[in-house]
């Protein structure tokens, strides 16, 4: 009875151990992302508040000086997220026409050297984004493409382009090659057999692969805050330190800002999400 | 005469090959060539002077060199080990979860949503030793001092790496749960049926088939481990006096405060060297891992 009582009382502290656990990480996880949120809706004086004020009160002040564009600090928002958005949408869309037209070379083409270029690809993707910044930005001014979207675009692409292709590659290779054998024979060209039959069952793979290049063409800072100087070509990671002045900082704006940059991302996520594990993972493990 | 085609597999491979050469290899090949000289960016002149290998020299002589350099390898080695450590922690409880795992994976995978540059500012943000979050929380439990998280060295260092690994734990979480899933039931069983402990189970068993996993995640994040320039640069921007200097900050400094090219290229050498070094580590290690279980293709 005894070990009986004893049992039960440890596998009732492992279980409460584990929600406790569990209830911590996501807490972590969540609450500085939250707190970010909070206080984009919350008025500047209450922000700085000594005494901290913990009940919230609701304010939209930040998001309407935001959108007003000329109001405090004066921020053009809306050119920073029009310019995020033409920059990320269309570096996406190139790097997943040509990452999928490489990712399709390396799973079905046999030729001497693959692995040695499929590496040297990858290394390309680990140069970090500070050292190539300076070489490129010297490049750029030099062809007169700097402060452009254009030169973002291709910088953005250049850099997506092989992980793209590693993903692409895991995900064709999954593809038997009979289907597209198959369909060559009923009288398909190659190329309509690729559109017709390889692509819609590689589709998933492509979305994952979209999503990463995406999210990594919205979110880059490094390279784009060497590359853009103006108004009309920033991006909204560089913009958001439009918000930082010398000694202060408005906190309330770039709350409001950092709000408005992680929406898209989180919603396009959600769409995605499934593709988006099974994307890493086939492309991994078994690629 | 007919003329020779080039192969198919190279002319899908052309436009990839193109847009790297033209946008990586060449800016790269000239930072190789203007590391040797003593470029800056108000003297153009200056580009044409050939020093050999005195930028290397220097960095190599100067003692804020080696310590941005030392601090960065520090940095990358307990943040990576970190991450690791929690990812598999977290996967492991997730896969325990019978009720709401969907719902906890989606929000396991936030962080991720999350650009560099916003954690950094996040982080800021919250450790602010005015109006942060943690100050304020700990003010209002009794405490009272304000902790300079930002402004004294070594926390300054605790939050940055803090922030990191908020930003990049949920890869290898999300990783290795995949892995978890992926993983068949019997051996597990097995194990049971014969008496292994829980922990020789997952030492000998659930281990060794998550390795291949937590390779890809290696890897995946030694791709872009530069990406923490972004956080350090808003957080501290290498400050207070270079205690959270680090390799990539002092480079952009050298760069663009100083306009030294020359001198900033060369280091800028030394870190591609070492992120080419963490990548082609882990490659090895993830080709290694998937031959042993028979999944190279």
């Amino acid at each position: 009875m005894d070990r009986n009582q004893a049992h039960r009382n440890r596998r009732r502290l492992l279980k409460t151990a584990h929600f406790i656990g569990l209830f911590l990480t996501m807490l972590v996880i969540c609450v500085p992302g939250l707190w970010i949120v909070l206080n984009s809706f919350r008025p500047t004086v209450e922000i700085m508040a000594k005494p901290p004020v913990w009940v919230p009160s609701f304010t939209l002040d930040h998001y309407r000086a935001m959108f007003a564009g000329a109001g405090e600090g004066g921020v053009p928002v809306f050119s920073y997220f029009r310019n995020s958005l033409i920059v990320s949408v269309t570096s996406t869309f190139i790097a997943i026409l040509i990452g999928m037209s490489g990712g399709y070379a390396f799973a079905r083409y046999r030729f001497w050297g693959k692995n040695s270029y499929f590496v040297g690809l990858m290394l390309f993707r680990a140069v970090p984004g500070v050292a190539l910044s300076l070489p490129l930005f010297i490049v750029f001014a030099k062809v007169g493409i700097i402060d452009t979207h254009f030169g973002l675009i291709l910088a953005y692409v250049a850099m997506n382009v092989p992980f793209t292709i590693w993903l692409t590659d895991g995900f064709f290779r999954q593809i038997p090659k009979e289907l597209h054998e198959a369909a060559e024979i009923d009288g398909c060209t190659r190329w309509q057999a690729f559109w017709k039959v390889e692509f819609p069952v590689a589709r998933s793979g492509v979305a994952s692969a979209g999503i990463f290049a995406f999210l990594t063409s919205w979110n880059e800072f490094a390279l784009a805050s060497q590359l853009t100087r103006s108004v009309g070509s920033k991006t909204m990671p560089v913009g958001l330190l439009d918000f930082t002045a010398e000694f202060t900082i408005n906190w309330g704006g770039m709350c409001a800002l950092a709000v408005l940059m992680i929406v898209p991302a989180l919603i396009l996520t959600f769409i995605v999400q499934k593709h988006l594990i099974a994307g890493l993972t086939f492309g991994g493990v078994k690629g | 005469m007919t003329r020779r085609r080039l192969p198919e597999w190279l002319v899908l491979l052309l436009p990839a090959i193109i847009v790297i050469a033209a946008v990586v290899l060449i800016p790269l090949l000239f930072s190789l060539y203007s590391s040797f000289t003593p470029y800056k960016l108000t003297r153009p002149s200056t580009l044409w002077k050939w020093v050999g290998t005195y930028n290397y020299e220097k960095i190599l002589s100067d003692a804020k060199f080696w310590a941005a350099f030392g601090r960065t390898v520090l940095f990358l080695t307990i943040v990576l080990n970190l991450e690791l450590l929690l990812g598999l922690g977290i996967a492991l409880m997730m896969n325990k979860v019978t009720w709401g795992q969907r719902t906890l994976r989606t929000i396991l995978m936030f962080p991720m949503m999350f650009s560099p540059i916003l954690v950094g500012f996040q982080f800021k943000f919250i450790f602010n030793d005015n109006i942060g979050l943690v100050n304020n929380v700990l003010q209002s439990m009794g405490f009272n001092a304000a902790l300079p998280w930002l402004v004294d060295g070594k926390l300054a260092m605790f939050s940055i790496m803090f922030a990191e690994i908020w930003m990049s734990t949920s890869v290898f979480a999300i990783l290795i749960l995949a892995g978890l899933f992926a993983m068949p039931r019997d051996p597990l069983e097995a194990a049971k049926v014969d008496g292994c402990t829980p922990w020789q189970s997952f030492r000998h068993i659930t281990l060794p088939f998550l390795m291949p996993f937590i390779y890809i995640a290696m890897t995946i994040r030694s791709l872009d481990v530069a990406r923490a320039y972004d956080i350090v640069q808003i957080m501290t921007g290498g400050g207070p006096a270079r205690r959270t200097e680090l390799l990539w900050t002092l480079m952009s400094r050298t760069g663009y405060v100083d306009a030294r090219m020359g001198l900033a290229n060369a280091m800028g050498y030394v870190s591609i060297i070492l992120s080419i070094l963490f990548t082609v580590y882990f490659f090895r290690k993830l080709s290694a891992a998937r031959a042993e279980l028979g999944m190279a293709g």
